[in-house]
């Protein structure tokens, strides 16, 4: 890694002993590796670690004794099942609604040239833009309104609303991406509008879709402030419930529920990744 | 010295045996306006069954919108398209019965070649094993019977273009569309793919039309070919009458290499004149005896074009250039220019042929 960024600086000249500036390079290099595990790697090795442990008193550097009565805590308790339950619930509910909606606006987007097509693009921003907390205070006194605290569809329409950027944006990338000659050629094939879709656009802009399913699945899955305004208490996902386990219960009943909310997570961008880089993207497919 | 009457002021030649035939394929008062400009203007064509006719152009010509309106992905503001006599333009590009090959082919890069071959006739809800035979059928008919469970970034350009032209034969189309079929392989096996393309074309006997920008491509393909410039068709006749007789000057500096010298033909000499003459760089004969007919010149520059020179001579009433065999010339060297043949235009247009016939 230092030899290859040397060489490749013209100055350096190819295998020489090291310039004090590459020295310094490999070492600024060195010290940022270090800060990224100490910083990202850390917390999540205390929390796992902190999953399984009974007491932990404040100079070791492992636990005094090892336990998986956390794990049964969690697994017993009924309002966390609950949580767990409605969490996966919610999140594919999410990505279907927000697939639904989205997924044609996507394909108007990158297709069609219509008035004001900028402004919705860009307008589709404003529910990022804003402090999510004032947003969720308007939206709260409208619910109040239309009868829609406490509910279902109330949840589901706060979790649409955050996924509605990526829903949108990435797919209509992925859409004006598919080169309109293949289109073309499968009209000339013989193929009606609809099939062109399912047989040639929807295929090829399938690795964005995807991307912005897991996308917004993540962001449904880990929506915690909305949910718990509009929900809470008679429905609470998974985030909102770890609200309350930080306030309530030992910490390591926390750092259980942290690994539990994180398998999906992982277990899907573990999928994703695989799917994507195993599909047209990585061909190296070149068309215009 | 033969003098022709001046043409007529229409150049594209709407009675072509095509028109009264019914077959093949026939257009008539084409008109297209895209952005306020008019992109087709008029235009008429005919191509007889089993005819390969090129449209060669500059770009811009609108050579390539003709051939989308074929297609049916473009709308003309006017005009009809017959084809086989059957009227198209009312047709969307799925309903034509023609078949398109796409400049960078279109192929579909998540479908294996066999799929992507076999995609038209599961549109057309043909059994499973009559599609099987049929995409193995074609894919014998370009040899790549073994690349049939490939993908297309797989296999290479030359390759992807004939599955692409396989994938329009298969739908036994009554028209081939092929735009700038060639464009994209590398000039060796474009000569190849070229002869393939004749050949499986006249095999088949399908009536084609090729769009092109290059004119030892549609030299060498067509039957007859239609020189467009500006949305018309300047002239519209057989690759030899196209090259030996351009009825204007467009084509004819379009078609092969041309001197351009203004003024006219007196004995041999060019004298200062309106017209515009026209000479074959291979109709200005150097002799290196005086000769009769033949004028004193000096070399100016050689550029050697492999099996022959392109020397620049300097006469004292014109520059031309010539195209020479045989022994190398040397800058500066005196030789004897004569002027075996020019053609006279006259506003554009062919008005006289003058020659002495050898």
């Amino acid at each position: 890694m230092v030899t290859t960024t040397s060489r490749t600086r013209p100055a350096a000249g190819a295998g020489r002993p090291l310039s004090p500036g590459s020295i310094v390079q490999s070492a600024l290099v060195a010290l940022f590796v270090v800060f990224m595990v100490v910083f990202i790697l850390g917390p999540l090795l205390w929390l796992g670690v902190r999953a399984f442990a009974g007491t932990w008193t404040f100079p070791n550097l492992l636990p005094d004794d090892w336990t998986l009565r956390w794990w049964q805590v969690v697994i017993s308790d009924h309002a966390l099942g609950v949580a767990v339950q409605n969490s996966l619930f919610f999140a594919p509910l999410t990505v279907l609604v927000s697939a639904i909606i989205c997924l044609p606006a996507a394909y108007a987007f990158a297709r069609f040239d219509f008035p004001g097509r900028r402004f919705f693009l860009i307008s589709l921003f404003a529910t990022n833009a804003f402090p999510k907390m004032g947003l969720f205070v308007t939206l709260a006194a409208l619910f109040y309104a239309l009868n829609l605290m406490n509910s279902v569809l109330g949840i589901l329409v706060v979790h649409v609303l955050g996924t509605v950027v990526f829903m949108t944006w990435i797919p209509a990338a992925a859409f004006s991406a598919v080169p309109r000659n293949l289109e073309e050629a499968a009209r000339d094939a013989g193929a009606s509008k609809l099939r062109v879709f399912a047989s040639v656009t929807l295929p090829m802009a399938l690795p964005g879709i995807i991307v912005a399913a897991v996308m917004s699945f993540l962001a449904s899955f880990d929506e915690a402030q909305g949910t718990y305004l509009v929900g809470a208490p008679d429905f609470m996902t998974m985030p909102t419930q770890m609200y309350s386990l930080v306030l309530n219960y030992p910490t390591q009943v926390a750092a259980v529920f942290s690994i539990l909310l994180a398998i999906p997570s992982v277990a899907l961008m573990l999928a994703a990744h695989k799917h994507i880089l195993g599909g047209q993207l990585a061909e190296g497919f070149q068309i215009k | 010295m033969t003098i022709h009457e001046p043409l007529t002021e229409q150049p594209a030649s709407t009675t072509g045996p095509g028109a009264e035939a019914g077959g093949g394929l026939n257009i008539r008062g084409l008109h297209k306006i895209l952005g306020g400009r008019t992109i087709i203007d008029n235009l008429d064509l005919a191509v007889n069954e089993g005819e390969l006719v090129s449209l060669l152009g500059p770009s811009g010509c609108g050579k390539t919108t003709t051939l989308r309106m074929i297609a049916g992905f473009l709308e003309p503001d006017s005009g009809s398209i017959e084809v086989e006599g059957q009227e198209v333009s009312h047709l969307g590009a799925e309903n034509r019965p023609s078949a398109m090959v796409f400049q960078n082919y279109a192929l579909w890069p998540h479908m294996t070649v066999a799929r992507n071959i076999g995609f038209p006739l599961k549109l057309r809800k043909m059994s499973k094993v009559e599609i099987k035979d049929r995409v193995e059928a074609v894919l014998e008919l370009v040899s790549l019977l073994h690349h049939k469970d490939s993908k297309p970034a797989r296999i290479s350009g030359g390759e992807q273009q004939r599955v692409a032209l396989a994938r329009a034969l298969v739908q036994e189309p009554k028209l081939l569309l092929l735009d700038e079929p060639l464009s994209n392989l590398d000039a060796k096996l474009r000569v190849k793919v070229r002869e393939d393309i004749r050949k499986i074309q006249q095999e088949l006997g399908i009536t084609t039309v090729i769009v092109t920008h290059d004119q030892e491509e549609a030299m060498s393909m067509s039957d007859r070919i239609a020189v467009m410039n500006a949305g018309r068709i300047e002239q519209y006749s057989t690759p030899a009458a196209l090259y030996a007789r351009p009825e204007t000057e467009f084509v004819a500096t379009f078609i092969g290499s041309m001197n351009r010298v203004e003024g006219s033909l007196n004995n041999g000499l060019i004298t200062a004149g309106p017209d515009i003459l026209g000479i074959r760089p291979e109709d200005v004969i150097l002799h290196d005896v005086p000769f009769d007919g033949a004028i004193p010149a000096t070399v100016e520059r050689v550029v050697p074009r492999g099996h022959f020179q392109e020397v620049y001579l300097h006469r004292p009433d014109a520059r031309l250039r010539s195209f020479v065999t045989g022994e190398f010339m040397e800058p500066g060297q005196q030789t004897f220019a004569e002027i075996r043949k020019a053609m006279t235009f006259r506003d554009g247009r062919l008005v006289a042929e003058a020659g002495a016939a050898r």
